[in-house]
């Protein structure tokens, strides 16, 4: 029962993981760009999501309304004046988002000292549901899940059915037909960045109220992130999920074997997959 | 200027430059091997670590400037020939100075089977593929007791077998791993470019499909640059501990060391040899003069790694070398001008 219980938390921390890695994934499907500064952005949403909560007085989840926006502008400012110009080489996007999260990192270090924080959304974050002896549901964690597979659905709407999307499609698919039918390569990756960080804006907050977190939490989330990617296979939304579930469940048992064997086992799951099927679990030449 | 006058002068020149390098090198390595007589011992502490600097920074510059691999994962190697030197040193009772030749080969050793895993991502994902690879040494070694090696767990271990070595004589020894780490990184690239393995890497880097239909085995090639690497940054970590003594996981593992790395060599210049070696000078002024400010240091290496990526691609030696057609260490092929020369 114990075990079951393990995975079950597993299964919805993998809801966690799969908001981590959806604005990863989707910057790596329009524009081949890995953002090495994926999880220091997350964590910096989180500290801007306690700054703000505690300024105004909010619930963090509310902050959301802040935030989104605020982040969605960040990443159009981003890629126009700076990513925008590294994309004609390999190694300089790797270069410039790494130095980002060297930055936002330092900055928050710098900031907000060392020390860990948590995110208070009342009571939500300790009430759950019993469903036998052993096992609980915590309505903060599946409302999380809940929330990733909604925002899953609505970016697959927002590709599928708009405008905005066929565009983002279309570059995707063959950046150089796109532009000769019109579409402004450039704004569409502006597009593609805020989006993500829209939706790590969100993954931000869930996780600061789901976990502790500090200034030097970035890069650990950057690897869960790419992790479910990658296991889930690249271009497949729903396989990203199932990445994140599957990274989740692999952690909650790992830890319950022992303590200190949590990520390991979360890493040595990844690399399996990535020895076994290396294109993923669910691997298809799609956008996210 | 006609052809025929451009010929003799640019001939002489090169031969002069030539001899003049030799006596360049000649002399700078005479006043470096000697430093342990006429240099204090800070003077010495300092000079080994700029050394292990260079030989990280050169090792990582033949990972992405040549072999197009962009690692973030070489603080593996670096951990990994920490505690080898430990292991071999206070538990197979090895001399700690042989042990860090062997602590290099080790980890070119495990390297192996990190790319087996690590070479079935691309680009970017490759990055952080590396990445995580250091994550699980990482944690391997932390919870080493598990698996039923003990290596300190969080506390780390003091390489008591160096420890306990003379004074002077640990000091010297060790200066001597550094500057033959530094100068041996120096010469290896060099020697590699020169090659046959050179001829391939570039032609990988100007077009791998290319390259692949003329018969260059890619994957062999780079696999080679990758246990390379390993090799050097093994024996730098191992070299490193030497000097520091004191082995703590979080340290050893610190993807900083990879993060130091990148900054080194493009500030000086990727995918040349005379890069990271101004790389390296620059870095270490810039760290004793400014890393008392913690975190306002990195957000300035940060911004420079930025400003690198948008605005000077090539470094420092990107731009003085073309502009004066300089090259310390010539690894490329020229076309030459005079028959049969």
């Amino acid at each position: 029962m114990v075990w079951l219980n393990q995975v079950v938390q597993g299964l919805l921390l993998g809801g966690l993981y799969a908001l981590f890695a959806t604005g990863l994934s989707l910057v790596f499907g329009v524009m081949r760009m890995v953002n090495l500064a994926q999880g220091d952005l997350i964590v910096l949403s989180s500290f801007l999501a306690f700054v703000l909560a505690g300024d105004l007085d909010w619930n963090p989840l509310l902050t959301l309304v802040i935030l989104i926006p605020l982040m969605a502008i960040l990443g159009f400012a981003a890629q126009a004046l700076l990513l925008n110009h590294t994309l004609d080489s390999d190694l300089a996007p790797l270069l410039a988002t790494f130095g980002l999260s060297v930055i936002i990192q330092n900055s928050l270090l710098e900031h907000f000292s060392g020390d860990t924080r948590r995110l208070h959304a009342g009571a939500i974050e300790t009430e759950s549901i019993r469903v036998t002896g052993q096992i609980s549901i915590g309505w903060f964690p599946l409302m999380t899940f809940l929330v990733a597979v909604g925002l899953l659905v609505a970016l697959q709407l927002l590709i599928r059915r708009t405008q905005i999307g066929r565009s983002l499609r279309a570059t995707s698919d063959d950046r150089r037909a796109a532009q000769l039918v019109g579409i402004d390569n450039r704004k569409v990756y502006g597009i593609a960045a805020a989006i993500s960080l829209a939706t790590v804006a969100i993954a931000g907050v869930f996780l600061g109220v789901y976990s502790n977190f500090s200034p030097t939490s970035g890069p650990s989330r950057l690897l869960f992130a790419f992790e479910a990617v990658i296991i889930g296979g690249l271009g497949s939304p729903w396989g990203t999920l199932v990445g994140g579930v599957v990274l989740g469940v692999a952690q909650t048992v790992g830890a319950q074997v022992s303590v200190g064997w949590g990520d390991l086992t979360g890493h040595l799951v990844f690399l399996a997959v990535l020895l076994i099927r290396p294109r993923g679990l669910f691997a298809r030449p799609e956008l996210v | 200027m006609s052809v025929e006058s451009s010929r003799q002068p640019a001939l002489t020149r090169r031969r002069w430059l030539d001899i003049a390098r030799g006596l360049f090198f000649a002399c700078v390595l005479g006043a470096l091997v000697t430093v342990p007589w006429w240099r204090s011992e800070g003077g010495m502490r300092d000079l080994v670590e700029f050394f292990t600097l260079l030989a990280l920074a050169q090792m990582w510059n033949l990972l992405a400037g040549y072999a197009g691999l962009v690692s973030i994962g070489q603080q593996s190697f670096v951990g990994i020939g920490a505690y080898s030197l430990f292991m071999l040193g206070d538990r197979a009772a090895i001399h700690p100075f042989l042990a860090v030749a062997l602590a290099g080969l080790i980890a070119a050793v495990i390297s192996l089977p990190t790319a087996a895993v690590a070479f079935r991502l691309r680009g970017g994902y490759f990055a952080i593929g590396t990445w995580v690879i250091a994550e699980v040494f990482y944690l391997l070694t932390l919870n080493g007791t598990d698996f039923g090696v003990d290596l300190g767990g969080g506390n780390g271990v003091t390489i008591l077998s160096a420890a306990q070595l003379e004074r002077s004589f640990r000091g010297h020894g060790t200066y001597w791993w550094a500057l033959g780490a530094g100068v041996g990184s120096v010469l290896l690239s060099y020697l590699l470019l020169r090659s046959r393995v050179g001829l391939a890497l570039t032609a990988i880097r100007d077009d791998e499909t290319a390259a692949r239909s003329i018969g260059v085995n890619v994957l062999r090639t780079k696999v080679l640059v990758w246990v390379v690497a390993a090799f050097g940054c093994g024996l730098a970590g191992a070299v490193i501990y030497l000097n520091l003594l004191r082995v703590q996981p979080e340290a050893a593992y610190d993807v900083n060391w990879t993060a130091y790395m990148i900054f080194i060599v493009v500030i000086g210049g990727i995918g040349t040899i005379e890069g990271p070696i101004i790389g390296t000078i620059i870095f270490f002024v810039l760290q004793q003069k400014l890393s008392q400010y913690g975190a306002w240091y990195l957000i300035l290496l940060g911004s420079i790694a930025i400003a690198a990526a948008v605005w000077f691609r090539g470094g420092i030696w990107g731009v003085i070398g073309r502009r004066y057609d300089l090259r310390l260490f010539p690894v490329q092929r020229r076309i030459s001008t005079t028959p049969g020369a």
